[in-house]
């Protein structure tokens, strides 16, 4: 048993970023993850551990920063919230185009614009569709619980470092400002200069030495012959992490007639609201996608051929319900997909969830 | 005297730098970005820290600069080469990294990246080319531009009213005290290049010794951009580029930190 704890969703994030090994985290201050940064500086980990931490001028140069240090073979994140996010998306587009490892955070609140600092989860679309220019994709982890905030920070660096690819952990102002028991990874150390040199010299700027040729870290191919061919192979990688990285969670789903399709806070929410229907005597599952890229469209393809029907719940206007309908529409068995939402910083009830599942699905 | 007889190790006055690779340089011929990285070539080699010599490249002509010198090198997004050289630096303080930038990269849309890397005092080489205009992009205003200087978007002339004052933006740098080093050369001439060589040479000295950021500027021609033969750029950088964007030490401090402020100028 691992070191248990009460703590903030944000807090864990920096608690888990030093006790992986991470080398660096540089972020700029945004509300509703602060806590991150701050904790990570009251920690002092350059003296605990070597890790850096620096506070940005900008969001724009914090991931730039990310980008410059994941290209020497580092172990680096950054985290923000979603205005920052946006700013991003220049440097984020970059990183998978140069094909680095990085961890992203993403502590959603509700948009669009300056919106507001209350949670939401409309940035489903920016994350799981690119966000930024040209055709990529990030792998995106949606923890449901203070816990996998901890346990997420670790499972990122590993399939971003797996993929050379951006991870991101999509939370949002619910997970990331409310407190729950914990229990901690174990401490792990940071890759010394020579583990480094020896798993990611072929590609990393770790100093250009007789035994190879010089690394080249870049977006950059002016021909198109050349870049399309980058292009096919960032695809081929999409696709090997649809084939092998899918994760989510089934309650209850077995006997299902309806299922609940929710990631994240509102995931939690519809954990009771599937408790409420069933007390009522509806055969009622939840399907919480936990990479929301890659999406679990087979599960729910399979879950199509035998439920009458889906409800997505999102505190958005209805982003991951596309997914499932193209999942549904794959089934061959086009049982209705309908959405429930709130927006602007509002959370769902349990209860108004489960009034939803009647009045959209099971009434209509 | 036959070629073979010529190609002996005592008639040699003068190569290559091996640090440069060879491909062809992309520049047009009168630019000065091939003297520059000659230059950083040569002082790379004879610092012999080839192995912990990170580059970073912007956006702009010399976004190829990793084609031609045989380090490691990362490509940076437009203007962002200081926060990519800053990551780099901080997880790597054993690594020497210097960011190569244009004028429109580094004094327009990096202007917030340089300024606070440099008042951070990033410990960091920065070699600023500064010809007064968008080159890869086909010659438009730059920040650098001069007042009356006619380029694609100021066709009758950089006219202060539309396009306001050009920016000095080594002297703002020059302010600093993250920066220990801050210079203004030019490649014009072979005594300009020796000048500017030791000037390079001293920013990755400082670098070597942890001085915080050493700044070189290189006042440069863009012949093509501005529409003119290698000579007359050259003449008309003398007349018109020199006058506004004085060549010569700005600061040379001990170290940075805020004694260094400004001896000159």
């Amino acid at each position: 048993m691992g070191e248990l704890r009460l703590m903030k969703g944000n807090e864990v994030i920096a608690e888990a970023a030093i006790r992986c090994g991470c080398d660096g985290y540089f972020g700029y201050p945004i509300t509703p993850q602060s806590e991150v940064m701050e904790t990570l500086m009251a920690r002092e980990p350059w003296d605990e551990t070597g890790m850096v931490v620096l506070q940005a001028e900008s969001e724009v140069a914090s991931i730039n920063m990310v980008y410059g240090a994941a290209g020497s073979g580092k172990k680096v994140m950054t985290s923000s919230s979603s205005p920052g996010i946006s700013l991003m998306a220049e440097g984020i587009s970059y990183i998978a185009g140069a094909e680095l490892p990085c961890v992203i955070v993403n502590v959603q609140r509700g948009g669009p614009g300056l919106g507001t600092i209350q949670p939401s989860q409309a940035d489903y679309f920016q994350s799981t569709k690119g966000g930024g220019h040209g055709d990529y994709k990030l792998i995106v982890l949606a923890p449901a619980s203070v816990q996998e905030m901890n346990d997420f920070v670790e499972l990122a660096f590993q399939l971003a470092f797996k993929y050379r690819n951006p991870a991101m952990i999509l939370s949002d102002g619910a997970i990331g400002q409310m407190m729950e028991k914990v229990e901690l990874s174990d401490f792990q150390p940071r890759l010394t200069a020579e583990e480094i040199k020896a798993r990611y010299g072929s590609w990393a700027t770790t100093g250009k030495t007789a035994d190879r040729d010089y690394n080249i870290v870049t977006s950059l191919e002016m021909d198109s012959a050349k870049m399309e061919h980058n292009n096919l192979r960032f695809q081929e990688k999409y696709r090997t992490m649809e084939e092998e990285e899918v994760r989510y969670e089934m309650i209850e789903c077995d006997d299902a007639d309806y299922v609940l399709v929710a990631f994240g806070s509102s995931a939690r929410i519809c954990q009771k609201s599937v408790d409420i229907a069933r007390a009522k005597g509806l055969k009622v599952g939840l399907l919480r996608p936990i990479t929301l890229f890659p999406f679990p469209k087979k599960s729910i393809a399979e879950l199509a051929k035998r439920v009458k029907g889906f409800l997505t719940v999102e505190m958005n206007a209805g982003q991951m319900i596309e997914d499932v309908q193209l999942a549904v529409g794959c089934s061959g068995n086009n049982v209705p997909v309908k959405h429930f939402g709130r927006m602007g910083g509002i959370i769902p009830t349990p209860g108004e969830v489960a009034e939803a599942l009647e009045q959209k699905l099971i009434g209509g | 005297m036959d070629l073979a007889e010529i190609i002996k190790p005592e008639n040699l006055v003068y190569k290559k730098p091996n640090l440069l690779t060879n491909k062809t340089m992309h520049y047009c011929p009168g630019c000065s970005h091939g003297v520059a990285h000659k230059l950083l070539a040569e002082v790379i080699e004879e610092l012999d820290i080839q192995e912990k010599t990170i580059g970073v490249s912007p956006v702009g002509c010399s976004v190829f600069a990793y084609n031609y010198i045989s380090i490691d090198w990362q490509e940076a997004a437009h203007g962002r080469a200081p926060a990519v050289a800053t990551g780099i630096s901080r997880v790597n303080p054993d690594k020497v990294v210097f960011t190569y930038q244009g004028d429109g990269d580094l004094a327009s849309i990096g202007t917030a990246e340089i300024m606070h890397a440099c008042n951070r005092g990033e410990n960091m080489v920065v070699i600023f080319i500064n010809n007064a205009i968008y080159g890869m992009t086909g010659g438009q205003m730059a920040p650098t531009t001069l007042l009356g200087q006619v380029t694609a978007t100021t066709p009758c002339g950089r006219d202060l009213e539309r396009n306001g004052y050009p920016l000095k933006i080594t002297e703002l740098i020059g302010q600093l005290p993250g920066t220990s080093y801050v210079t203004r050369q030019s490649v014009h001439t072979p005594a300009a290049s020796r000048k500017c060589k030791k000037a390079i040479k001293k920013a990755f000295e400082n670098a070597l010794a942890k001085k915080g950021t050493s700044f070189v500027e290189i006042v440069s021609t863009c012949n093509s951009g501005w529409r003119m033969t290698p000579v007359d750029a050259n003449n008309w950088m003398e007349e018109n580029m020199f006058p506004f964007y004085p060549v010569g030490d700005i600061k040379d401090a001990e170290k940075a930190g805020p004694e260094a402020f400004t001896k000159k100028n």
